[in-house]
């Protein structure tokens, strides 16, 4: 009870609130040392200091007080606020495609959480359309919340549910399907639901938000436009992930599930497809194909579903002079597969060569990418590569590291046969092994050179 | 029998009881009930901006800029689940927000592409000091807010601020006037253009150190809202740590009328156009109150009232501006509301006005954008009105509105008419209002309220120790009402005080009556007129020093010349501020003579005189001879005793 009345209060706080009976959504005057005050009692985020009491006061803003400074206290009413996004029921359109959103949380619909004090997900099909109402003239939406959990929580259990609900809403005879996901983590999901839904019939559209919904300049609304009508009207039947091109609110860009990477902590335009270009542009106008191949919509229903993981898989990213220890830790505890996250060309020091014969040896599954990111492993050029192929360690081409982790935990989740293991790691699904790098698949510009600052000073950041 | 519009609009200006400021008395306020309040800003002088490391007051033309980017703003919800009013409205205009970047002085937190860095301490200690000056209640933790613009001049739609004290109180010579509040607040982009659905910023002001003192609506004229808002920025420039300069301080006076509404002009650059803009906006308010009775009396279904629209061919409107390019001409009917349109509002406008400018902003049809059938200088002949009264059925007292612009924008257009007619019959609708330089006002957008706040998740509270605060208590200034008391005792003229206020100069005459023991009304006198005069005719490198001004005094007292040489060493001192005294003294042709040797010249000066052809009397004497001396005599003697010698 005491819980509710005084929200998110601790230790001194608290018992000023309770000495001078004020709960949390009272109206109070406060006189202190530094003068009196009024508001409305705030609840309290858990993480802050018990020394303050929070109130908002009648302009609007919020203040905290001191509680040493506090002489007295007095309630003089109670209002409790409700925050809640207006919620319509979503209106149906003759002849607009119909399309399902699923809800996994994150940013791309979120409200104030004042446990934290930061943002939580929030999301409803009505709250979705009270918020952004253009995406009525989109499609026809229906939404199912599978889960809330933030983008760095979802996990192998949430990929497997995820594949199974698109699975039977492709049964169902969707016309596309569009899941909204927290963005740290979004394209781990997107190479997880590649590997597991093989043979597509319409378009799965991962979507998330780089600043949430509560905010004015939010990406979260165009996005989701974008995502819906990739959804709902586009004829490319594969896992992308649809986000910002340009920080400018002008257009999305449809990424490969298999070579899409989060590229900036918090940029708007911070997915990038790695060592190819992306699928498609997208505005709220037109679809616009870059690639010319790409699995065509179909009519039919035929669907793969390979629900399979294993959580025996790990990632070692490489530094210099990095102890074997670490590596015969992991084989220590279990770990079945590892994924090297090496130097240039796919490299490690010479002093882990034990340590990988060693775990070779246990039979565990090691596979070579790279830390530069773009480009391809090769591990012939030098004869340390050639030291550690014999080891055991299998170069896997320019496949990303997040995306070889992801893949090689699908296959350990159906097969431990090494041969087996490693023919499927190294025969490509969808593109995440590339058999060519295009001129323009590596686009790191460097700003200062004067034909980068003509260009961007032209063009629309 | 036609309408006369004119006469109209002059018998309602009448009707208002309107008179040129000038001719206004307190009496004329008392009448219509005048109710004015300040906030007014102040950007504070800092290295860097508040949230992020950019440097602070480096701005660039607006061309000179190395990226561009766009924004669309929606509303979201405040902390209290509510949308704003502005917001909604913002977002009926479909606005595309352009903005321009220069890598020396905005980042990628300028743009809201990343989270804000640990609030800026220089800052914040600032504030807390203008704070503490103005009697304001500390708070014991600060709170970033997020407070929402959707006009764009933000990028993240929303600016971050924070409550450092409430409840203060300012002292006037005549009065006190009571503080709301004092935020922190980062400074806003400058436009660039707004036309059509295309808004352009540039992103060098934004997020500068602001702060925000708001006071309570507690002035009764207009002189005395000046007078507030002067001693307002007196005491922030009274530290001695806040920007000076065009834009560095600008304020948003509110105002009211006995019966009106809460309207807020915004943005007036320099405080003395305050009395003007105050004082015709509580006439529109008054009006606008006529209007609410006159059509309240007019029409008798005030809940069911509606206007009604019809597309018409422009053809025959040849005269008027705009209109052969527009893609539709609507024709809206106003049932019942004749003499309302021409019904005057501000000196030269009238509520026809008032529609007008909504639909610039709103439907963001730009101006020439509408005709009214009372158009008080009509271009469409009424011959052509009666045509459009006819395809209307429009009976004998509605009155019609021409509006044109692109066809997407006349839904928007219509409701915007249709919307600010139904305001008509409340009375004044709460506005925020654009200043322009001939006094009167026109509508920015609607006046938000405290629904647009949202707690900042993305920066921790900050507390204030009672150990902190003290601290600073002990560095603060004199109180300006102190220094005008003193001033007073000095047998200052009052004219120089706004001068020596708004250019801190207080302290630096205090310290030469004390350590010079220079007379401080001379030293006043000195600044207000001599310095002032100096500073509007010479031209510097550098803003001048006022502390050069001791520098001089001390140099002279020790060389033992007099002081009155020091006006004519200013010259110098301004365009050359490098150079040291005595070379100025060797510029300005000065020579050290001793009284006696210019006292010996008087005998002979004085005879020339009786033989020239000048009328003789004593002063014409007097001053023949001292202007013949002047030269030699400043700097060696005093002037005023030698002339009693003559």
């Amino acid at each position: 009870m005491d819980n509710d009345i005084f929200q998110g209060y601790k230790g001194a706080a608290l018992e000023v609130l309770k000495k001078y009976q004020v709960r949390v959504w009272g109206t109070t005057r406060v006189d202190t040392t530094r003068g009196g005050f009024e508001g409305t009692v705030l609840p309290r985020s858990e993480n802050d200091d018990d020394q303050h009491i929070v109130i908002k006061i009648v302009t609007g803003y919020n203040i905290g007080l001191d509680v040493n400074t506090i002489l007295g206290m007095i309630e003089t009413g109670y209002k409790k606020a409700n925050y809640k996004i207006p919620e319509k029921q979503f209106p149906y359109t003759k002849g607009l495609p119909k399309v399902k959103l699923f809800g996994t949380g994150g940013t791309i619909a979120s409200r104030l959480d004042y446990r934290t004090g930061a943002v939580i997900p929030a999301f409803s099909p009505g709250e979705l359309y009270g918020a952004v109402p253009e995406l009525a003239d989109i499609c026809n939406l229906e939404t199912e919340k599978i889960f809330a959990v933030f983008s760095e929580n979802m996990g192998p259990m949430q990929y497997k549910a995820l594949a199974i609900a698109i699975g039977k809403e492709i049964e169902k005879g969707v016309d596309g399907i569009v899941i909204g996901h927290g963005t740290d983590t979004l394209h781990h999901t997107g190479a997880a639901l590649s590997f597991m839904c093989q043979n597509l019939p319409v378009p799965v559209v991962l979507v998330g938000s780089q600043r949430s919904s509560d905010r004015p300049s939010s990406d979260a609304a165009l996005n989701l436009m974008h995502a819906m009508k990739a959804a709902g009207e586009s004829d490319i039947a594969e896992v992308m992930i649809c986000m910002f091109g340009p920080t400018s609110d002008e257009y999305g860009l449809l990424h490969k599930g298999t070579r899409v990477r989060k590229m900036h902590s918090s940029y708007r335009s911070t997915f990038r497809t790695i060592g190819d270009t992306p699928l498609a542009m997208i505005s709220r106008k037109e679809i616009t194909p870059i690639k010319k191949s790409y699995n065509k919509r179909r009519p039919d229903k035929k669907v793969t579903i390979l629900p399979y993981f294993s959580d025996k898989v790990t990632m070692l990213y490489y530094y210099p002079a990095m102890s074997p220890d670490v590596l015969d830790a992991m084989v220590d505890k279990g770990y079945k597969g590892i994924i090297f996250v090496g130097t240039g060309l796919g490299h490690v020091n010479k002093e882990l060569y034990p340590a990988i014969e060693r775990a070779h040896a246990k039979g565990v599954h090691m596979f070579m990418t790279l830390q530069t990111i773009w480009g391809f492993v090769h591990m012939f050029v030098y004869d340390t590569g050639r030291d550690m192929m014999a080891k055991g360690i299998v170069p896997a081409g320019n496949m990303l590291p997040e995306v070889a982790w992801v893949k090689l935990s699908w296959i350990l989740g159906q097969t431990e046969d090494p041969e087996k293991v490693k023919e499927m790691m190294l025969t490509p699904i969808n593109d995440e092994i590339t058999q060519r790098e295009p001129y323009n698949g590596y686009l790191v510009y460097q700003g200062g050179v004067p034909e980068v600052e003509e260009f961007i000073k032209r063009v629309h950041k | 029998m036609q309408f006369d519009s004119r006469r109209n609009y002059e018998n309602s200006k009448q009707l208002v009881g309107y008179v040129p400021r000038r001719e206004a008395t307190p009496e004329t306020y008392r009448r219509v009930g005048f109710m004015a309040g300040l906030e007014v800003h102040q950007q504070l002088l800092t290295k860097e901006k508040l949230f992020c490391h950019c440097p602070a007051g480096v701005y660039h033309h607006h061309e000179e800029y190395d990226a561009e980017l766009i924004r669309h703003m929606r509303p979201t919800l405040s902390e209290l689940g509510v949308y704003d009013g502005t917001a909604l409205m913002e977002f009926r205009t479909r606005k595309e927000i352009n903005y321009r970047i220069n890598n020396e002085n905005a980042c990628t937190y300028d743009v809201d592409d990343t989270p804000p860095f640990p609030i800026n301490r220089e800052a914040l200690g600032i504030a807390l000091e203008i704070s503490l000056l103005s009697k304001l209640n500390v708070v014991g933790e600060v709170h970033i807010t997020r407070k929402q613009y959707l006009d764009g001049s933000i990028p993240a739609g929303f600016q971050r601020t924070a409550i450092l004290g409430v409840e203060g109180e300012l002292e006037l010579p005549h009065k006190k006037i009571r503080l709301i509040q004092l935020s922190i607040e980062e400074d806003s982009c400058r436009e660039i253009s707004d036309i059509g659905h295309v808004r352009v910023y540039k992103t060098d002001r934004l997020g500068m150190p602001l702060i925000e003192t708001v006071t309570y609506p507690d002035c009764d004229t207009p002189d005395e809202i000046k007078q507030a808002c002067d001693y307002i920025r007196f005491l922030n420039r009274s530290t001695g740590l806040v920007r000076t300069g065009i834009g560095a301080g600008r304020q948003d006076v509110n105002v009211s009328c006995k019966g009106g509404t809460r309207v807020e002009i915004k943005g007036v650059a320099h405080t003395k156009w305050i009395p003007e803009l105050t004082h015709n906006e509580v006439f529109r308010q008054w009006a606008l109150l006529q209007i609410k009775e006159k059509l309240n009396n007019q029409i008798t279904d005030v809940e069911g009232w509606k206007a009604d629209f019809i597309f018409v061919n422009g053809a025959m409107l040849d005269k008027i501006p705009l209109v052969g390019q527009a893609e539709k001409v609507m024709l809206v009917n106003l049932p019942g509301f004749e003499g309302v349109l021409s019904y005057f509002t501000q000196p030269g406008q009238s509520f026809a006005n008032e529609i007008a400018d909504r639909l610039k902003v709103i439907a963001c049809l730009e101006k020439p954008n509408m005709q009214s059938s009372e158009q008080l200088y009509p271009d469409v002949n009424e011959i052509v009105w009666d045509e459009f009264r006819r395809q209307m059925n429009a009976g004998a007292k509605d009155v019609q509105l021409l509006v044109w612009g692109p066809e997407a924008d006349m839904k928007t257009a219509f409701e915007t008419i249709e919307e600010r007619c139904q305001m008509a019959f409340l009375g004044v609708p709460p506005e925020t209002r654009k200043s322009l330089a001939d006094g009167t006002t026109l509508f920015e957008r609607v006046l938000p309220g405290a629904d647009r706040m949202y707690p900042d998740t993305d920066s921790p509270p900050i507390p204030l120790p009672d150990e902190y605060i003290t601290s600073l208590s002990k560095k603060l200034p004199r109180e300006v009402i102190d220094s005008y008391k003193q001033l007073k005792k000095w047998d200052v003229s009052e004219e120089v005080y706004t001068y020596l206020f708004s250019k801190n100069l207080f302290p630096v005459i205090q310290r030469m009556a004390n350590e010079l023991e220079a007379d401080p009304k001379f030293i006043a006198l000195f600044f207000g007129q001599k310095v002032k005069f100096a500073e509007g005719h010479f031209r510097g490198p550098d803003p001048f020093d006022y502390n050069r001004i001791f520098e001089l005094f001390a140099f002279l007292k020790a060389r033992e010349i007099h002081h009155n040489l020091a006006a004519y060493m200013l010259q110098e001192m301004i365009e050359h501020p490098k150079m040291d005294f005595d070379s100025i003294l060797q510029s300005i042709g000065f020579k050290k003579i001793s009284k006696e040797e210019i006292e010996s010249k008087l005998p002979m000066l004085k005879a020339k005189f009786m033989d020239g052809k000048q009328e003789i009397s004593k002063t014409n004497m007097r001053n023949w001879v001292i202007g013949q001396v002047r030269k030699r005599a400043l700097g060696n003697v005093d002037l005023s005793g030698l002339s009693k010698l003559i």
